[in-house]
């Protein structure tokens, strides 16, 4: 068995590239039968064609075909227009979800970015940075499903009274708090959710924002301390303006990462006590209810939330690309 | 305006680096004073210093009255010119200008006055919406000097501001620079390790080395009463020649070394503060070393030689010849063009610009004896 599953194993990483490779050495030979002033223009369409393939036959045909589902009813028969949308928009389950995806868009990418670069501007003024660093960035190896996992440890809760497992209300009980059920309390439980996504991608945001400090020169800094800047000055007028670019990149990757928060909160409450969200609930209509039309509703409305900050994000790459 | 004043100043990095050793300079009010010295002899930092980006590990750096050791530079009231200019890549030229003043609480008023006389002054007006990022290498330069102008401070400090500029823009912006100081007479400490630079801008120059400042004075000066060998060969281009030499003769004294006899008169020996018998190192500018062929160097004494090199800069000619195994630079007129590389050639020395080193001190034989000024 074993013998067959690596013959397919060596035998893809092998012959995929040398039928890609084959491939460009027909097509050219094609390509040389051309006239002479035609054969650049012809020959990138080629190089790129097994990959425009790919893209179709994996992104672009889904996309359709998800869209063309959310317009079907429940079996995929017939077309009810925008009943789908009508009603995933009067559930109240997903109205919570949108509300929860608010919040992950607004705590966990301010959360993550505030810290990240607090985090790089303190690093760069410590002898032992990079053992810092390494430490800060570490988490990010980590799956967030073991993240959770982890979190879970940190977020136990037993009702007063019993020995507290769960670190947060041990620390709580030494001061004589009574516990709080962290995951279940409609107070907390979302934010103890974001708190675990953000403990997770913040030390991405540190060394990002901090690759981008040490790019601004030292003597700016040191001509505006001249022109009579505090280094609070220093910081607000200089330091983030420059930075702001890499600010940008990193919010918006993170603000579409918000829009798709789904391991987290389906390893630690799967989606319930009110913290449920957008791409969870689309799992849950397409696993649990096995409504795919609805599923595919939902689906689209995420892309259509998404759609905006990647125009937003390819411009920023043109504009920057233009200045450069 | 105010002078600035070094007393005693170190510069010490952990690890027992010593950047700067007991520095001792005093820069007059509205002075023109030129740091100057090979890479990492300390004219950075000593500038750094003033401007409060360095610490003073030792000793009082003073502006006008003030002692600022402990003082913040925002609260120096200076204004810095940067080697890499420093513009705000973010702000406009307008911006850059007034940054300054706005931090400074100035009204707007003022400020946009200020601004539009130093864009004026400076030929900026036409850019000032501009982003640094537009602009050509000699208007960025414009730009970090009308950042300092607008300030009306103290003092200047400049660090190196040419050395980005191609060989043309330099010696315009060098004068523009000198304009500058005289119309807004206030003090200017510029940092340079360009000699020309220094000898053609300053009204004093510190030539510095290893930290340590070896001489104090105006260029003319330094030109022709080097203290040590060190600053003889650092001022002036090309450079000084110098030769081994031990001081002999019975009755008539002279010169003499490999390959070489110049006899002196007593007067010019002692006056050079030489004695007989013993060895010297002998300074030689190239300009005194002549092609005897022509008249009015009849007298001089005479040293044989022979050609290696002839540059013709049109106006005069660099002549590379040898002297007992060593190359010297001698500064000719265009009548010795005909010279030809391997070409035996007689040279007159003339010897009232002698310098005379002690070979162990370096330092220059008329000084011996007094202590070592600064």
């Amino acid at each position: 068995m074993d013998i067959v599953r690596i013959t397919f194993l060596v035998g893809a990483v092998v012959l995929v590239p040398a039928a890609l490779i084959a491939y460009v050495l027909v097509t050219d030979l094609g390509v040389r039968l051309l006239p002479p002033r035609t054969q650049p223009r012809i020959r990138p369409w080629l190089w790129i064609l097994p990959s425009m393939l790919a893209v179709t036959v994996f992104l672009i045909y889904p996309t359709i075909a998800t869209i063309w589902l959310s317009f079907l009813d429940k079996a995929g028969q017939t077309f009810v227009g925008l009943a789908n949308y009508g009603e995933v928009l009067g559930d109240g389950g997903v109205l919570v979800s949108i509300r929860n995806n608010i919040f992950w868009l607004v705590g966990y990418t301010a959360l993550v970015l505030v810290f990240g670069l607090i985090l790089a501007v303190l690093a760069d003024r410590v002898p032992y940075e990079s053992a810092v660093k390494s430490l800060i960035f570490m988490p990010m190896a980590i799956s967030f499903v073991a993240a959770s996992v982890i979190w879970g440890f940190m977020f136990a809760y037993q009702p007063p009274g019993a020995p507290q497992t769960g670190t947060l209300n041990a620390l709580l009980n030494l001061f004589h708090g009574s516990p709080i059920a962290w995951l279940i309390d409609h107070r907390t439980n979302n934010a103890a959710l974001i708190l675990v996504a953000v403990w997770v991608w913040t030390g991405f945001a540190m060394v990002i924002t901090s690759a981008a400090l040490k790019g601004i020169p030292e003597e700016l800094l040191e001509a505006a301390r001249v022109d009579g800047a505090t280094e609070l000055t220093v910081f607000r007028r200089i330091i983030i303006p420059l930075l702001a670019p890499t600010l940008t990149v990193i919010g918006t990757t993170l603000v579409i990462f918000a829009l798709k928060a789904f391991d987290i909160v389906y390893v630690m409450t799967s989606g319930n006590y009110n913290t449920n969200v957008m791409a969870l609930r689309m799992y849950q209509e397409m696993n649990n209810n096995h409504n795919n039309a609805r599923a595919s509703a939902l689906a689209v409305l995420l892309l259509l939330a998404i759609v905006p900050v990647l125009v937003f994000n390819v411009r920023r790459l043109r504009f920057q690309e233009a200045i450069r | 305006m105010a002078g600035v004043v070094f007393e005693h100043v170190y510069k010490r990095y952990s690890g027992n680096v010593t950047a700067i050793a007991d520095m001792n300079v005093e820069i007059k009010d509205k002075e023109f004073m030129v740091l100057v010295g090979p890479s990492g002899c300390g004219k950075s930092t000593a500038l750094r210093m003033v401007a409060g980006l360095e610490e003073i590990s030792d000793g009082m750096v003073k502006i006008g009255e003030r002692v600022v050791n402990d003082v913040a530079p925002k609260d120096r009231d200076i204004a810095m010119v940067f080697q890499s200019y420093a513009l705000y890549p973010h702000m406009t030229v307008y911006d850059n200008l007034s940054f300054g003043l706005k931090l400074r609480k100035t009204p707007k008023a003022e400020i946009d006055k200020r601004v539009r006389e130093a864009a004026r002054i400076l030929g900026l007006e036409n850019y000032l919406s501009r982003k640094p990022k537009a602009l050509s290498g000699g208007q960025r330069q414009r730009v970090a000097l009308g950042r300092a102008i607008v300030r009306k401070p103290q003092a200047f400090l400049m660090d190196e501001p040419l050395s980005n500029l191609d060989a043309k823009l330099r010696v315009q912006t060098r004068v523009e620079i000198l304009k500058l100081h005289k119309s807004l007479q206030t003090t200017f400490i510029y940092v340079t390790h360009d000699q020309v630079e220094a000898m053609t801008m300053g009204d004093r120059i510190v030539v510095m080395k290893d930290g340590l400042v070896q001489q104090v004075d105006t260029p003319q000066t330094l030109y022709h009463k080097p203290v040590n060998v060190f600053v003889a060969g650092f001022i002036g281009s090309p450079a000084m020649n110098f030769l081994s030499a031990r001081v002999t003769g019975d009755g008539r004294a002279s010169l003499k070394g490999d390959g070489f006899e110049i006899p002196m008169e007593e007067r010019v020996l002692s006056g050079a503060g030489a004695r007989r018998d013993q060895d010297v190192i002998v300074g030689l500018r190239p300009e005194d070393l002549k092609d005897a062929r022509f008249p009015g160097r009849e007298g001089m004494p005479r040293v044989p030689a022979k050609v290696e090199v002839v540059e013709s800069m049109g106006s005069e000619i660099f002549a590379y010849i040898t002297v007992g195994g060593k190359t010297l630079t001698s500064r000719m007129d265009p009548r010795s063009e005909d010279l030809q590389p391997g070409q035996p050639v007689q040279l007159a020395v003339d010897t009232d610009h002698l310098h005379l080193f002690d070979p162990k001190t370096e330092r220059a034989l008329v000084l011996q004896g007094e202590p070592a000024r600064v």
